[in-house]
């Protein structure tokens, strides 16, 4: 395989309060020899949020974000589900659009970018599943998770609109999502089949409706309990925060005692590569998961 | 394939409100062609095997939304929705249900009162003084027509309702179509309403606010209305036409630009605070647990542990040249 090389577009979170998001996706990288390039010019995707707030405005920074990848001549690879949804949302506008692109470009061009097109907008684990491959990933397991019974919990971003995203997620299907439960065969883990397995989390509302936020997150995590999972794993680290922090508040809402070790896709792909402690980064999961080595 | 036919097995929900107490679901097998529709399979179920089972259909023409169900959890329109597709997607076992079981009264037929009281209170439809004897017709621009021409394709068919995780859990959101339908009226040139309309989506537990984002509306809609984008132009018209109040929501959303301003990133702590304001102490636990596991960092007056981006000066720049709104 030559080797596989990207444009790491780090997000916000995984600077901030989940490190551990990004110790363990170096560490994988690092293992898989898949070479991560930081785009340390990129700034905010909005999340969303300032999408609300003013549209055009995140339109041209997640452009100028791109612009950073284009210049390395490399795909933009994402390791947050909202960071995907608003940078490839972001691309295909721009895409589709010469004058939306025109007009973009007017901005970017007073601090002398340009947008072009050239880089493809992908999240790390389609990178994982599709340039280096399951089989692959089966061989380099030192420590297999057959011990484990593993939740995925795939999250909006990366499956829906599935129009948007079929052409970086392998055309997965969003109410029938497969590819984190190959994923987790293919570490030997067991994965679970359970309802909520494509449902989301709640995250975005947490601040003005957190019920429903609670509701949601809640519902997903004892669905997951229901069906026997030892721990839950999630590409997104917004679902990973609300899911990983809210497990009391969401317990006392619906009635019931949660308590489900959340990981990052990276962190467990970490573990079964026999990455260290540090890299893995259990100590920062606040759902205690450190006796998951 | 060597045949354009498909054996499959349909597990159809069953139940009636009046005799059952709890739903049931039968199995009916049937050999499937290439070009028959959902609505065809539901007609064969009432036709070769069980009278008694109950659906709506009307115009057959994907034009009167009666025909909604759920396959496999997928929203459908019955009478658009080839069978073979379903099969290819979920493969020869489709399951047919209401799109809301717990709103089912008999088979696939539910009450849809909810949709309907929601949709009639965004007020769905063009409000202007018409001069009763107008001496040339109202002629809308190209571009005014485009900016509502999506919206304006909606059925009422429930698909995108229906499949809003938040109409499950809070009864006070209006919903996907609903919104999508204000939008429809309010971008209308020939309407007067707008402000009113924006205000009655700009309410906070019932409005564009408690959208979860998760784009299960945009994936069920079987008319492309994309209700979610609709959701999102509703937010930026709220701070364009200067409805948008100061509460916890909107300056959530106007503190992104306030934290990228100074970092490039999100500051984590700063948006919290900023659009929380005192409401803060509720995130007290929360805020301790995630002291405790080295998260976040409240002594860190000075930033020191906040990322900032790169070229931050570009990103000042491009804020200062491309900002439209404000709150």
């Amino acid at each position: 395989m030559s080797q596989l090389k990207y444009a790491l577009y780090t997000g916000c979170t995984a600077r901030e309060s989940t490190p551990e998001l990004l110790s363990s996706t170096m560490a994988v990288a690092n293992k898989l020899g898949i070479e991560l390039v930081l785009l340390d010019e990129a700034s905010c995707c909005g999340a969303s949020h300032l999408q609300d707030f003013d549209d055009f405005l995140a339109l041209v920074l997640n452009a100028r974000n791109i612009c950073y990848a284009e210049k390395l001549g490399l795909d933009m690879v994402t390791i947050c589900n909202t960071c995907q949804l608003n940078t490839a949302m972001t691309k295909e506008r721009l895409d589709s659009d010469p004058e939306l692109k025109a007009k973009v470009n007017e901005k970017l061009a007073e601090v002398g970018l340009e947008y072009k097109g050239t880089s493809r907008v992908r999240h790390f684990q389609y990178v994982l599943i599709e340039d280096y491959g399951l089989d692959n990933i089966r061989e380099k397991v030192q420590v297999p998770l057959s011990h484990f019974n593993i939740a995925p919990f795939y999250g909006c971003h990366n499956i829906r609109p599935s129009e948007l995203h079929h052409e970086v997620n392998g055309g997965e299907n969003p109410y029938v999502p497969t590819s984190l439960d190959n994923l987790i065969e293919a570490l030997e883990g067991n994965s679970v089949d359970y309802e909520s397995k494509n449902k989301c989390c709640g995250f975005h509302v947490d601040l003005q409706a957190p019920k429903t936020s609670n509701a949601l997150s809640g519902t997903a995590l004892l669905d997951a309990i229901d069906n026997n999972a030892d721990l839950m794993v999630t590409p997104c680290p917004l679902c990973q925060l609300n899911m990983d922090l809210k497990q009391d508040s969401a317990g006392k809402q619906l009635g019931r005692d949660i308590e489900l070790p959340v990981l990052h896709l990276p962190q467990m792909i970490a573990l079964a590569l026999g990455c260290t402690a540090e890299e893995i980064g259990l100590k920062y999961n606040v759902t205690k998961a450190t006796d998951l080595i | 394939m060597s045949s354009n036919k498909k054996k499959i097995t349909i597990k159809a929900f069953r139940f009636n409100a009046e005799t059952d107490y709890l739903p049931y679901y039968k199995k009916y097998e049937m050999e499937v062609g290439k070009d028959e529709l959902i609505l065809d399979l539901l007609n064969r179920i009432k036709w070769e095997h069980d009278g008694t089972f109950s659906y709506r259909r009307s115009c057959r023409h994907g034009i009167c939304g009666a025909c909604g169900i759920k396959v496999n959890g997928k929203a459908v329109l019955s009478c658009k929705q080839n069978a073979m597709e379903l099969i290819e997607l979920f493969g020869d076992e489709l399951v047919f249900e209401p799109q809301s079981q717990k709103r089912a009264i008999k088979d696939m037929i539910i009450d849809k009162g909810d949709f309907w009281d929601k949709h009639a209170a965004v007020k769905p439809y063009l409000v202007a003084d018409v001069d009763p004897h107008p001496t040339s017709e109202n002629i809308m621009t190209k571009e005014q027509v485009a900016n509502i021409l999506d919206a304006d394709y909606c059925i009422q068919c429930g698909s995108c309702h229906y499949a809003c995780p938040v109409i499950e859990v809070n009864e006070d959101y209006l919903g996907p179509a609903a919104l999508a339908a204000a939008y429809r009226f309010t971008a209308d040139s020939r309407d007067n309403a707008g402000k009113e309309r924006l205000e009655i989506t700009a309410e906070l537990g019932s409005g564009v606010w408690d959208c979860v984002k998760c784009f299960e509306c945009a994936e069920a809609c079987p008319k492309e209305v994309n209700p979610i984008e609709k959701i999102t132009k509703l937010h930026n018209m709220q701070f364009e036409q200067g409805v948008a109040k100061r509460n916890v929501a909107t300056k959530h959303a106007e503190g992104f630009v306030r934290s990228i301003k100074k970092f490039g990133y999100l500051d984590e702590q700063d948006i919290v605070l900023y659009s929380e304001g005192l409401g803060v102490i509720k995130h007290l636990s929360e805020a301790l647990k995630m002291i405790k596991a080295g998260k976040v960092h409240p002594f860190d007056i000075m930033k020191k542990k906040m990322p900032r981006s790169k070229n931050l000066d570009e990103i000042k720049k491009l804020i200062e040249i491309s900002q439209k709104n404000e709150l």
